[in-house]
């Protein structure tokens, strides 16, 4: 019988012969991860365990950037925790604010995920890796502590779901319309513990930003991973990295034509539209078009989910000479220092700030309701991020949807959820 | 293990921000943790819970983020342990992981009620509802993770390991 890309990657991290779903493994991992809200509990477990250096100094990658540049003193402190881990076992892949952009975002346009890859990151959108054709999971902080020590993380060997998609995208969709509209579809849980692995001709053709935003949501709805065959786009970005910190170009695996899957389930790409998906759950998905009587108090643009030069380029795109509404705030968060400065050499950074919008040094800030735009008691927001569980950006009594980038910058124009062809 | 004591119930979808929210995790202080546990669900809750005692909860227990705090803010409140129909895979882990004590059981996440007292015995595989006197049937850890659950968590499990 044959194997999943899934399985054989994780296969591929061990010493076994061969493994099955539903089997628990110790897994070799290329790259472990930790921020400034999940890595100072992983240190005080790593000191418990009593080893004087961590597996691979390469290997571990630390960057702050939840509530960095620090919010107020109790961040600074989390955040001065991760440089002095970081000085003190020499980890090579620190990443101090100025260098720093949202993890998910980061890591691979540095170059530290190849395809083939196994990463865990105590970080739930870990699995946004996938896109890359890499095994990539969340896990917590002791489990962090755990890879930091032995290179190792415990993994059940998941089932895979596989998602198929076909026909030719709709104008003002992308990546983030085909996710929601997946998780709107088998719900929050629909994936639990389960690999997603996303295909079909609508897929070999998405650019690789776009992939990055679909794995990015697997976890919400449940799935441990996403993951996307690596094909010819995938070795076009891996090879166009200039910035490559790892010497090699990935492993390229693929399913087996007769790999067992737990469920397909197929989409025609052609039915998607523009979708939002309303409070209080990512599930929770309407066509933009059926929303246009909600107000919005704020508009986020960023994130790991979508804060990459493509979706400041499209967001740009509709701001262009407009003005955002006076009733709405308009926040615009380029995910890395590299996406800031394309920002600003390609005049995008003009456009948000002549629109009258906020343009930010990279930081998750208002994803998490951590800080740069917290919403009041009764405020909605519309985010290009990925949660909108109650209190996500604030006050327990505010609202977030989620949509792609276009949808937000319409809404941001028109003071309420907006279709991109009410503006363009 | 056996627990025993009084249950609070939750509803579906318990996500890591409700049980823990963000603007909490600027900290690693557990006590502290503790004092916020379920604020955006029931503020209340972290004032009236009582060492031992059990929370029950529906589906999908746990979603969200990875932040290994909600875990320890839940044992740290003096939570027994957790029941419910079935846990988000992250909390599930970082639960084994540090060792707080989770059970998956749909019977018993339908039947419980706010407030049935509950004893738990999980060499027994059995959840008994003291109110209710009913029994519902709990499986056991897969071996692997009971290893874990033995050595009190990952790290214990470790250091026996390396010593072996
Ligand atoms: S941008 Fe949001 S979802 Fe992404 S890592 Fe930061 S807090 Fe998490």
């Amino acid at each position: 019988m044959g194997h999943t890309i899934t399985e054989k990657i994780l296969l591929k991290h061990t010493n076994l012969k061969e493994i099955h779903p539903g089997e628990f493994i110790n897994a070799r991992v290329d790259i472990c991860l930790g921020n400034d809200i999940t890595a100072p509990f992983a240190f005080e477990e790593f000191d418990k365990l009593g080893v004087k250096k961590v597996f691979d100094k390469n290997r571990v990658v630390l960057v702050p950037d939840h509530f960095a540049p620090a919010k107020d003193m109790k961040s600074a402190n989390q955040c001065k925790k991760l440089a002095e881990f970081a000085k003190k076992y020499s980890i090579k892949n620190y990443f101090e604010i100025g260098k720093m952009g949202v993890e998910h975002a980061l890591l691979p346009e540095v170059g530290l995920v190849l395809p083939g890859d196994l990463v865990v990151g105590a970080d739930s959108h870990t699995c946004t890796y996938g896109a890359l054709g890499a095994f990539s999971s969340g896990v917590g902080s002791t489990d962090l502590a755990a890879a930091m020590a032995t290179g190792e993380c415990w993994l059940k060997v998941p089932e895979s779901i596989k998602f198929i998609f076909t026909g030719k995208m709709n104008k003002w969709i992308g990546g983030k319309d085909l996710i929601l509209h997946t998780i709107g579809n088998i719900g929050v849980d629909g994936a639990l513990y389960k690999a997603m692995e996303f295909c079909g001709p609508t897929i070999e053709g998405l650019p690789i930003d776009d992939r990055l935003t679909m794995c990015n949501m697997a976890i919400e709805a449940g799935g441990k991973s996403g993951i996307i065959a690596p094909d010819k786009t995938t070795a076009k970005y891996v090879k166009s990295i200039k910035d490559r910190r790892r010497a090699s170009l990935g492993k390229y695996y693929s399913s087996d034509e007769d790999a067992k899957y737990s469920e397909v389930i197929e989409y025609d790409a052609r039915k998607i539209e523009p979708v939002v998906a309303c409070p209080n759950l990512p599930s929770n998905v309407k066509p933009a078009s059926e929303l246009k009587d909600v107000s919005v108090d704020q508009v986020v643009i960023g994130s790991c989910t979508n804060g990459r030069i493509s979706d400041m380029r499209i967001a740009a795109k509709l701001l262009r000479g407009k003005k955002v509404k006076s009733s709405t705030r308009l926040i615009v968060i380029p995910a890395t220092q590299k996406v800031y400065l394309e920002c600003v050499n390609e005049g995008l950074a003009k456009i948000f700030i002549e629109a009258g919008g906020v343009f930010s040094t990279p930081t998750c800030g208002p994803c998490l309701g951590g800080h740069m735009g917290i919403l009041a008691e009764g405020e909605k927001a519309i985010s290009t991020t990925n949660r909108n569980f109650v209190g996500r950006m604030g006050h327990p009594a505010s609202g977030v949807y989620l949509s792609n980038p276009a949808v937000a910058a319409a809404s941001a124009i028109k003071g309420r959820i907006a279709h991109p062809e009410e503006v363009l | 293990m056996k627990y025993s004591g009084k249950t609070h119930k939750f509803g579906n979808d318990i996500n890591t921000d409700e049980i823990i929210p963000a603007r909490y995790l600027n900290t690693t202080d557990k006590a502290e943790l503790a004092k916020y546990c379920m604020e955006d669900v029931d503020k209340t809750f972290a004032a009236k819970v009582r060492p031992g005692e059990i929370i029950v909860a529906g589906k999908n227990f746990g979603c969200g983020s990875s932040r290994e705090h909600a875990p320890i803010a839940i044992k740290a409140s003096g939570v027994s342990c957790v029941i419910a129909e079935s846990f988000a895979r992250i909390f599930f882990r970082n639960s084994i992981n540090i060792g707080l004590p989770i059970i998956e059981s749909k019977e018993a996440s339908e039947k419980i009620k706010n407030g049935d007292s509950v004893s738990v015995d999980t060499a027994q595989g059995v959840i008994k509802n003291l109110k209710t006197k009913e029994c519902y049937k709990i499986e056991k850890y897969p071996p692997f993770m009971q290893k874990i659950v033995s050595a009190g968590g990952l790290i214990n499990s470790i250091k026996k390991g390396s010593k072996k």
